[in-house]
């Protein structure tokens, strides 16, 4: 049998095309999430990169329309340039992720606490399905009840429904200033105390992320807005906390890009996320801290960042065990969901509507 | 199907007083809000418990005989129309706040439990449940989640389905499943996301994990008044343009201000063409520093008039007519068709001015009054069903505003759902693959077409409508629509 490498499509038809044509395909972004890859060695790899670009953006009307290979950094400048960004603040942008990429992984970063995650903001799809069907969801306008929500399924499908080929989003303009309080914690009950009343407050806040660090655990708290009122607001958080210095503003923006680059992960290391709530956090902790692993808590404590050393058929059994779920990105695994998954049999129905003949891997 | 088996089922297992058969019993259920669509079921069965709704889905996906669940009954589309012959299931008495978790911000819920009983009952943590459909004292999260419904206030936290964490639910033949759970995040495709919106297709919502927000510190409204609609609609594109990010915008036009001056004296402008109202929301000092800006955007556009919400009454009396407008309006006409499309934003000023044109061109009166910001147009048709060639004005009327809709990049409905009123539009929104795929997704959940039959997917004959009118509830003024 014939292996072939890669193609790589410039049109939606190369891909319906590819896909007709190839009984095994693997489909590849910006490669950020190297364990989503994984496949048999038969697979062909339907490499999106080439399919890129801007296809609509009208700044006035605060929704874009691009090809799934175009990267994070592109649309992020793009909407820079007119003081807009994604809300859900997606990891991996200096790294090269795609949009196709982010929206299959379902990926979302700190950023996400403010206004919500990527399923939030996914407001239209096109896809490639496995019998080579050109298929679109949703719209191009912010409010839409039209048919069912296949851009949902599209979220978290991690290649293995479909080919997106190209994506709508709803977008927000950008704060323009930001802070950041870094607030050590005198334990990590204090922390997820901290956390749960912040959460119920009245405090606009951007970002809530909970770190653990040499001397325990540290909230750093970022808030966005007009500069004028910055100081003032930042100042008023750190007395409701009753502490907290602000992070100096040469550090701050560095501090979250780092956050979203996931840097902290050594060499080497699975990178693991997995949904998580302020009450599942402490028995997480425990064997997590166990385990040796590193980890950073996102989104108002809604997700763990897992950096796990060894083999992750340990972490598999630790998350079963605590009823967590786990998507790994990175490390060495044949399958990249760890402990339990919900709605399993339901995905196994949408599977064979969408790629009955199993030519992406199986989900 | 065999409607005698399943009746015989049912009747062994539960009693005569909750599932209903006799014709007076059944003529409440014959249609939902959008009253010109009547059909009569062979029964109703009261669900008192989630088993109940298991044993029964399970009943009829044995019998092979069609069922639609149902809350309030208030879609405007007729999503929860019955089933000629098939079993409607309803749900108002499921009606339980499981838990609520206010350190973990959700409500677990049954889905009879209504909309506005979930605030309540989050009010005294400050926490709230953000979507707010005009039938909130009425309408359930069951409904809700089926037509993924807003509100006013859905502009900047989004719609029901950017509120739904998790739901465990029926499928139309038989299995439970649980998909997503308490965390705001999740792996694998999002299935529940999938779920709502499905519009009664897949089964029944169960259970629904809700995210609660916390309540805004404070609130600042404004109240402009235009020369035009489309100048009103032109001042929406700029203030979404200008960079703020508004709770809540909303457009009456001069028909909606008179019904809601006569009905509740919100102290509107009488002599505008227009009104747009703008509300911020956030902490303080910073709402206090954008307010500024967006009077200074309002300022821009060209307004006659601008009013500042000075208090909680002020602001309360502002949304008091715009809540109130469409039931205002209703009275002024014995009958009324209610659109609901989508528009982008930026172009909201050119569609009003065509759906004036259009109104000239059919000689009917058109009261507009709708969600702005998010281009969520709601044209209300006045007519009069016993005039001659009426009826099929407005009709013809309602549908070349869905088309203009569509030829601007929008959609057919923005939240009242497809329902049984907008099948035929389906076939202009998506192409015929589209439609295919979703049928093929629907069979697989439910391959004898047995959840909510009929509704969504274009049909051969949809039946006749006849005339249009206020749901009971409206006309007895328990609730009032947007
Ligand atoms: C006066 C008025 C004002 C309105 N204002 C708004 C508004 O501002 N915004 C808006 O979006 N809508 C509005 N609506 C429409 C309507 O209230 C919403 O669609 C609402 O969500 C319907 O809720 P319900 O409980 O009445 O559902 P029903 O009408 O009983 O059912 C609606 C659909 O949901 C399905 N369903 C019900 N329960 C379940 C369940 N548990 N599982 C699965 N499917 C289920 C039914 O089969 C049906 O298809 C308004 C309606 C009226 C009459």
């Amino acid at each position: 049998m014939a292996t072939i490498t890669a193609i790589a499509p410039q049109t939606n038809a190369d891909v319906q095309e590819a896909v007709c044509a190839n009984p095994q395909l693997v489909v590849r972004g910006g490669g950020t999430k190297s364990a989503l890859l994984a496949a048999d060695t038969d697979a062909a790899t339907l490499d999106m990169r080439q399919l890129t670009g801007m296809i609509e953006y009208a700044p006035g009307e605060f929704v874009f329309t691009a090809r799934a290979g175009t990267t994070l950094q592109e649309v992020a400048a793009t909407l820079a340039e007119h003081g807009q960004y994604l809300p859900f603040d997606p990891p991996l942008v200096e790294q090269g992720a795609t949009l196709g990429g982010t929206i299959a992984a379902g990926l979302s970063g700190s950023g996400r606490h403010r206004y919500g995650g990527l399923r939030d903001f996914l407001i239209g799809v096109r896809f490639v399905d496995g019998q080579g069907r050109l298929v679109r969801g949703g719209g191009k306008v912010v409010k839409n009840a039209a048919g069912f929500d296949l851009p949902k399924l599209m979220v978290g499908s991690i290649g293995r429904l479909g080919v997106i080929v190209e994506a709508s989003f709803k977008v927000f303009p950008q704060p323009p200033a930001f802070a950041t309080l870094r607030a050590p914690q005198p334990s990590l009950d204090a922390a997820l105390t901290t956390m749960a009343r912040l959460n119920g407050s009245t405090f606009d806040i951007e970002a809530l992320d909970l770190l653990i660090e040499e001397g325990g655990s540290v909230l750093y708290i970022r808030q966005g807005g007009l500069a004028t009122t910055l100081g003032a607001r930042q100042e008023s958080l750190r007395a409701w906390l009753g502490g907290g210095e602000a992070l100096p503003e040469a550090d701050e923006a560095a501090f979250w890009a780092g956050s979203r680059s996931i840097g902290w992960v050594p060499a080497g290391w699975a990178l693991v996320k997995t949904p998580v709530t302020l009450t599942a956090i402490p028995v997480l902790e425990q064997v997590l801290a166990a385990g040796g692993a590193q980890r950073r808590y996102i989104g108002g404590g809604a997700l763990a960042w897992i950096a796990w050393p060894g083999d992750l058929t340990q972490l598999d059994a630790y998350l079963t065990q605590l009823q967590l779920s786990g998507l790994v990105l990175r490390g060495a695994a044949t399958w990249p969901f760890v402990g339990t998954r919900s709605g399993a049999s339901l995905a196994a129905r949408v599977k064979r509507v969408l790629d009955p003949d199993n030519r992406f891997p199986i989900l | 199907m065999n409607l005698d088996g399943l009746l015989d089922e049912l009747a062994s297992r539960f009693p005569a007083a909750r599932l209903l058969q006799k014709p007076a019993q059944l003529a409440p259920y014959e249609s939902d809000a959008l009253t010109a669509f009547r059909s009569r079921p062979a029964a109703v069965l009261l669900a008192a418990t989630q088993d109940d709704v298991i044993q029964a889905v399970r009943l009829c996906h044995h019998h092979s005989v069609p069922f639609v669940a149902r809350g309030s009954g208030t879609s405007l589309s007729g999503g929860s129309l019955p089933v000629e012959n098939g079993l409607v299931i309803a749900l108002n008495k499921l009606d339980r706040i499981v838990r609520l978790d206010p350190a973990q911000r959700i409500a677990v819920v049954e889905p009879g439990v209504i909309n506005l009983d979930v605030s309540r009952a989050a009010a005294p943590y400050g926490l709230y449940y953000a979507p707010d459909p005009s039938s909130q004292l009425i309408c359930t999260i069951g409904g809700n989640v089926a037509f993924n419904s807003g509100g006013a206030h859905c502009l900047k936290y989004g719609m029901t389905a950017n509120h739904v964490l998790g739901v465990k639910a029926v499928l139309p033949d038989g299995e439970v499943v649980q998909l997503g759970g308490e965390s705001l995040e999740n792996v694998g495709p999002d299935l529940t996301g999938f779920f709502v919106g499905s519009e009664g297709l897949f089964g029944v919502a169960l259970e629904i994990t809700l995210r609660l927000l916390p309540k805004p510190q404070l609130y600042r409204t404004v109240l402009a008044a235009y020369d035009s609609l489309e100048a009103a609609g032109d001042a929406v594109a700029m203030v979404v343009a200008s960079g703020l990010l508004p709770g809540a915008m909303e457009i009456m036009d001069a028909l909606a201000i008179e019904a809601a001056e006569a009905a509740v004296h919100a102290g509107y402008p009488r002599d505008a063409a227009a009104l747009l109202i703008v509300e911020l929301e956030g902490e303080r000092i910073q709402v206090e520093a954008e307010f500024a800006h967006l009077l200074q955007v309002i300022e821009g556009s060209n307004p006659k008039t601008v009013t500042v919400a000075k208090d909680d009454a002020d602001r309360a009396r502002i949304w008091k007519g715009r809540k109130s407008a469409f039931s205002a309006v209703g009275r002024l006409s014995p009958d009324y068709l209610v659109q609901d499309g989508v528009v982008p934003r930026s172009r909201l000023g050119e569609a009003l001015a065509t759906i004036e044109r259009l109104s000239r061109k059919h000689d009917l009166r058109v009261a507009n009054v709708f969600h702005a910001g998010d281009g969520n147009l709601h044209p209300l048709i006045l007519f009069n069903g016993r005039v001659a060639g009426e009826l099929e004005r407005a009709e013809e009327l309602a549908g070349e505003i869905i088309q203009m809709c569509i030829d601007l990049g929008g959609s057919i409905t923005g939240e009242h759902g497809v329902g049984m009123e907008k099948r035929q539009h389906m076939n202009t929104m998506f192409t015929a693959t589209d439609l295919e795929v979703m049928a093929e997704l629907r069979r697989a959940l439910d391959p004898a077409e047995i959840s909510n039959r009929g509704k969504m997917f274009p049909a051969g004959e949809a039946p006749a409508l006849r005339s249009h009118g206020p749901h009971p509830l409206e006309r007895q003024g328990v609730i009032s629509r947007e």
